[in-house]
């Protein structure tokens, strides 16, 4: 029996095989949305986890890794919407290296404040397509949304950034 | 300005503050967490919560007294 088929019948070592194989690319997509390296792999289990709850859910032809990636979408967007409500700035956000000297450090923090105060859904499409510069159909793909949709959240999110950051952009811009 | 632009503006902003994550590497193997959290939370039948059955109840009832509904309620699943 093919290792996908004995996965969704509950073979644990067909998911152990799966989960060796897939677990640094799910990993990976979490971190460039958490951007925090524990909160990623707290992530990468809890996406098995929910796989391993809904194997019976799966086809065996179906495309596991596309699975797994909207999955873990999902589990990044629920985490997403949880630290909305905390006030501690995740890892990256509240570091002040790697980001552009020329920009000073107090309009960078005005900017990382606006960006983590966006709505769960809107900050996981901006990171994803402003920052880390996926292609569209990528996220819509992991989110299992349309691109039209994607571009509104992304347009969205865009606009809510200008109306906080309000002349900051244009100021910056000049520089 | 039209959205594209702003988009753009918006991209080389955020960029600026906030740099794109370059460590994407899984630093160690998950697996033995993994089996930790299985045993942890075994896998139990999916919990329906009280208010689904409160809603099974009512939709039960409804067509009980109202057998009309039936075709309507068909027409919409």
């Amino acid at each position: 029996m093919e290792l996908l088929e004995r996965f969704a019948a509950g073979d644990l070592e067909a998911f152990e095989a799966l989960f060796r194989e897939h677990q640094k690319e799910v990993y990976a997509w979490a971190v460039r949305i958490v951007r925090d390296h524990g909160i990623a792999e707290d992530l990468t289990v809890e996406t098995f986890w929910r796989i391993y709850k809904s194997r019976s859910r799966f086809h065996p032809d179906g495309n596991f890794r596309a699975w797994a990636r909207r999955i873990a979408t999902n589990a990044a967007l629920d985490h997403l919407k949880r630290a909305r409500r905390e006030t501690e700035l995740p890892e990256d956000l509240a570091g002040t290296a790697a980001s552009d000297p020329a920009v000073r450090c107090e309009t960078r923090e005005r900017i990382r404040q606006a960006f983590f105060q966006l709505p769960a859904k809107y900050r996981l499409v901006a990171t994803l397509a402003l920052i880390e510069e996926e292609p569209y159909n990528n996220i819509a793909e992991a989110m299992g949304i349309s691109l039209a949709l994607v571009k509104i959240r992304v347009f969205r999110a865009v606009r809510i950034l200008r109306k906080k950051l309000g002349s900051l952009v244009t100021e910056v811009g000049a520089q | 300005m039209n959205n594209e632009e702003n988009s753009k503006e918006m991209k080389a902003l955020l960029r600026a503050a906030i740099a794109p994550m370059k460590d994407t590497e899984l630093r160690r193997d998950l697996w033995p967490k993994m089996l930790r959290k299985l045993d942890e939370q075994p896998y139990r039948v999916a919990h329906v919560p009280w208010f689904d059955w409160a809603l099974a109840a009512i939709l039960g009832t409804a067509l009980f007294f109202f057998p009309g509904t039936i075709p309507a309620l068909l027409y919409h699943l």
